[in-house]
């Protein structure tokens, strides 16, 4: 971590950024919060470890507005999302210099809480110089420890790799920590009966509170305004009146962010409510994989995509 | 006092729900909320804080207000029925009810809100003590006692393999007596004692002792044009999880549904993080994020405590601090405040 700082100081002083994009100490050991740090004093309450979950990419849709460079910092699978928004023009290569940063998993307070540690006082064997093999946990209620991979993020058991896709240097060392069949729960679903299916939907979205987290989170979801913000759209936008329309709002949603979503994960990461969003997501870029070849979005800054190309052998899927 | 052992506790359910309707905390697909009970419903008294925190009972999300019908040339308006059945909401915790008492002063002062006025004549709360606070809990700065909550018409506590029942108000006794072949006498000893187990654990809760100085006065203008909120807002993602899991905001939009023969009048929950909150016909008279970020902390720790007797309109369920995507919240406000003084 202090690595980071320093080439973040360095950085600063020299002129190359006006301003750093990473992650503040929070008050508690499991909270650290997204950041902007304009000079090196403030420096001091960068923090960079495990529970750095967040990606950082979509503040840059705001970030390429601002005066001279930003230094941001983005983990191997941010940058796939970093550059989906290259591609879309929504983020200004010029006015961003990325410090690909190692990553070995990224570990959260919920994912503890679901295997039953809460009221995290200390965690140790979070940081990046640490192995991340174990965790030793003080509690408001004792001591506890864990496998490291436990306590991480859905996102890391399907880990892209440690690669990062753009980026001007990179300081640390990744992990590849995919441990899981990312299309398991996917066929899960498929081989369900329609009433199933249904069933299973119903329970998992009846639970939306229509809070927008999910889609104000989504690098893939950049609309300057978006359909259900309209107030001309005669939608139950924020009123979680009708279940049908909270079905609506998701399933729209995956479809519009379908061939774009590079599966980062942040959506499920964020629902209040633990609905498992990306699966959605994650049915499409199945799909895409089975009719067109295999597709990671963001892989590439330019060129066109399944999608958003048009070949006479392309797969008909409405007649197959 | 009485009690009830927790093997014969859906027999309670059943015996409250043949009069009335009740709400408690259910858990569908992973997660518990306050939901209508049911014979198979998963009821889930373990986990501390529900998701949503159980204001949907007396300020639904959201709710018809009246329906206009086109018959012809004329225009039949329907408005809607007020709550006219007593139901019992089981398993608030001590802030929860305090978050009903903060919505009271909104909704019963001049004008009454006629719908919330008829939810709460007819609700009965049936308050239970937190054994386990979290970490994430700062109720006592606001003056909450988690160990014995107040305000509410029974109090309950989960004491080993027993529901220990004092009713507290005439609602609390006419509920206690409907149910009462159910409940044994018992003595106050082991509610004593997990009450001072209780107290003990919110005393090893750092955010219990959280300084407020510098809130709920007069001087807004001094708090509104701080810098640090430039510095604060910015992770802001511009959801609204913090205002739609909170036991106390209150904040609501009117809007018209276009049924095809007429309209459906309705109002739902607003946040004030959102873009068209407040919007009127001349635009919005907030135009940044960190303005709107800024309002809701305003709003719960300057406005409304100036307005009401310097009662603070959060009441440090700690929900938000639990659930912001950004890790944001109400608490780092306060000492990023509180840093910046000194306190």
């Amino acid at each position: 971590m202090q690595e980071l700082i320093n080439r973040a100081k360095e950085l600063l002083a020299n002129g190359t950024v006006n301003r750093v994009l990473g992650w503040r100490k929070g008050d508690l050991p499991t909270n650290p919060e997204p950041a902007y740090f304009n000079d090196e004093a403030s420096l001091a309450d960068f923090v960079y470890n495990g529970f750095c979950g967040v990606n950082l990419s979509k503040y840059m849709i705001e970030g390429s507005k601002l005066e001279g460079k930003t230094l941001i910092f983005l983990k191997p699978c941010d940058t796939y999302s970093f550059n989906q928004l290259l591609k879309e023009n929504r983020v200004n290569r010029e006015s961003v210099y990325i410090i690909g940063v190692g990553c070995k998993g990224k570990i959260s307070e919920s994912s503890l809480n679901a295997i039953g540690i809460k009221n995290i006082l200390d965690v140790k064997g979070a940081e990046l110089s640490d192995p991340c093999d174990t965790l030793e946990i003080e509690t408001l209620y004792g001591k506890k420890s864990c496998d490291y991979k436990d306590a991480m993020l859905e996102r890391c058991h399907v880990c892209k790799g440690k690669e990062h896709v753009v980026y001007d240097e990179i300081i640390g060392d990744s992990k590849d920590t995919a441990d899981g069949d990312r299309f398991a729960e996917v066929e899960k679903i498929e081989a369900m009966s329609p009433e199933e299916k249904f069933e299973y939907f119903r329970a998992e979205l009846s639970k939306c509170i229509r809070c927008n987290a999910c889609r104000n989170v989504c690098p893939a979801c950049s609309c300057r305004k978006c359909v259900f913000d309209s107030t001309k759209f005669d939608s139950a936008q924020k009123a979680n009146a009708d279940s049908f329309e909270e079905k609506m709002f998701h399933i729209i949603r995956a479809f519009h962010v379908a061939g774009r979503c590079t599966d980062c994960g942040e959506c499920s990461r964020v629902c209040p409510q633990g609905i498992p969003l990306h699966l959605f997501n994650r049915k499409f870029i199945k799909d895409i994989n089975n009719l067109y070849g295999d597709f990671q979005a963001g892989t590439e800054a330019e060129g066109r995509t399944p999608l958003t190309s048009f070949t006479f052998d392309d797969a008909e899927p409405g007649t197959i | 006092m009485y009690k009830i052992s927790k093997e014969n506790l859906p027999e309670l359910y059943k015996a409250i729900a043949a009069v009335n309707s009740l709400y408690i905390p259910v858990k569908t697909a992973g997660q518990t909320n306050f939901a209508a009970w049911t014979e198979t419903a998963d009821v889930d008294l373990e986990t501390l804080k529900t998701v949503k925190s159980p204001k949907d009972a007396f300020f639904p999300q959201c709710e018809n207000i009246y329906t206009c019908e086109r018959d012809g040339k004329k225009i039949k308006i329907t408005p809607e029925e007020l709550a006219s059945e007593s139901f019992v909401v089981f398993g608030m915790k001590a802030c929860d009810v305090r978050g009903v008492e903060v919505l009271d002063k909104v909704f019963l002062a001049d004008p009454i809100d006629t719908f919330y006025a008829a939810r709460r004549d007819h609700g009965i709360i049936v308050a239970m003590a937190c054994n386990e606070p979290e970490l994430s809990c700062f109720c006592k700065v606001f003056g909450i006692d988690c160990s014995e909550p107040s305000g509410a018409d029974v109090v309950t506590w989960l004491v080993n393999n027993e529901l220990f029942w004092k009713p507290v108000t005439e609602k609390g006794e006419a509920l206690t007596e409907s149910v009462k072949s159910l409940l044994k006498d018992a003595d106050d000893a082991a509610v004593e004692e997990t009450k001072s187990n209780i107290k003990n654990i919110v005393e090893k809760i750092p955010n219990m002792s959280l300084s407020l100085e510098g809130w709920g006065r007069d001087d807004k203008l001094e708090r509104f044009n701080s810098p640090i909120w430039e510095d604060l807002y910015n992770p802001c993602l511009a959801c609204g999880t913090c205002t739609f899991v909170c036991p106390t905001c209150q904040c609501y939009d009117i809007k018209d549904y276009d049924t095809g023969h007429g309209v459906q009048r309705y109002r739902c929950w607003d946040s004030c993080m959102y873009s068209d909150f407040t919007l009127m016909a001349h635009g919005n008279n907030r135009t940044s994020q960190m303005q709107r970020f800024r309002q809701r902390f305003m709003h719960k720790l300057v406005y409304y405590p100036t307005n009401n007797d310097g009662m603070y309109s959060c009441v440090g369920c700690g929900r938000c601090v639990d659930k912001c995507p950004s890790n944001l919240n109400i608490v780092k406000v306060i000492k990023a405040f509180g840093k910046e003084a000194g306190v």
